[in-house]
């Protein structure tokens, strides 16, 4: 499933629009960056509570296909504007990670 | 033969907001020069621990990375407070970060555990009061 759909299907606010044709195949949860850096994968859906510039570095390397801020997390001024330079797609939802996991995972 | 590309990169100290910059970069040009996926995540990850450990824990440094036909080498060198146990800093989850940083999502102590992990050859040289520095190799395949 594309970014797009994704967004449109769990009724995601979109922060910052990198590539939404981006496919997401897969899900990771966590807020830790050296963790996330190393076990999230291509294509992934990240998601975080982690709005800022670091968060959007770890996405740009581990070529993530969006990060979902949860639980309406916020994203920092910052983080927006490198997000949108590095072409990072950063969403957001009112719901935790737990109730967004089980909805992708029956979408994608 | 192809010469070997050579990168050089000022890591400024307590500057977040550029931490990532270096190791951003470097992947740009790896992709640049069609280099796998696979290698260019190892080397990415391996250097922006390195680079987010220099700003956190020394003040900022130098990365140097040389890009030969075989490998890709890392050198990053700080003037830091030096690492004073190495296998402790080296276990999982060791971490002295303090809580303003860790509020940022770092200090899981899984920064130079994840270096050696993706990296195919790594040394520490550090000395207590005068700083820090990473020897990396990652073979390209
Ligand atoms: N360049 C350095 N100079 C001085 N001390 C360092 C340096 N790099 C690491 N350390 C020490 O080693 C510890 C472990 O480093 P490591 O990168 O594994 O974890 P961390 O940086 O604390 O957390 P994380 O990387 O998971 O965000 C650090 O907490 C710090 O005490
Ligand atoms: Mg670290």
């Amino acid at each position: 499933m594309k970014v797009k759909e994704l967004a449109e299907k769990l009724g995601l606010t979109v922060l910052t629009e990198g590539d939404l044709e981006k496919e997401c195949t897969g899900c990771y949860s966590g807020d830790l960056l050296s963790w996330v850096m190393s076990r999230a994968k291509e294509n992934d859906i990240w998601l975080t509570v982690m709005g800022n510039v670091n968060a959007v570095a770890v996405a740009v390397l581990t070529d993530c296909a969006c990060i979902i801020l949860t639980e309406n997390s916020v994203l920092d001024k910052d983080a927006a504007i490198r997000a949108v330079r590095q072409g990072v797609t950063i969403l957001q939802s009112e719901k935790n990670a737990y109730e967004l996991s089980v909805l992708i995972s029956e979408l994608i | 033969m192809m010469d070997s590309i050579k990168l050089h990169y000022d890591v400024p100290g307590d500057d977040f907001t550029r931490a990532g910059a270096a190791s951003g970069d470097v992947k740009r040009n790896l992709k640049t020069l069609g280099i796998s996926p696979s290698v260019i995540r190892n080397v990415s990850i391996a250097m922006y621990e390195g680079e987010i450990n220099m700003v956190i824990h020394a003040g900022g440094g130098v990365i140097d990375v040389e890009i030969t036909e075989n490998e890709i080498i890392m050198t990053l060198a700080d003037k830091g407070p030096g690492i004073e146990n190495i296998e402790l800093a080296m276990r999982e989850g060791y971490s002295t970060a303090p809580d303003n940083i860790r509020s940022l999502g770092f200090g899981a102590g899984m920064g130079l555990p994840n270096i050696k992990k993706y990296t195919d050859e790594f040394s520490i040289d550090t000395k207590v009061g005068e700083g820090t520095t990473l020897n990396l190799k990652v073979y390209i395949q």
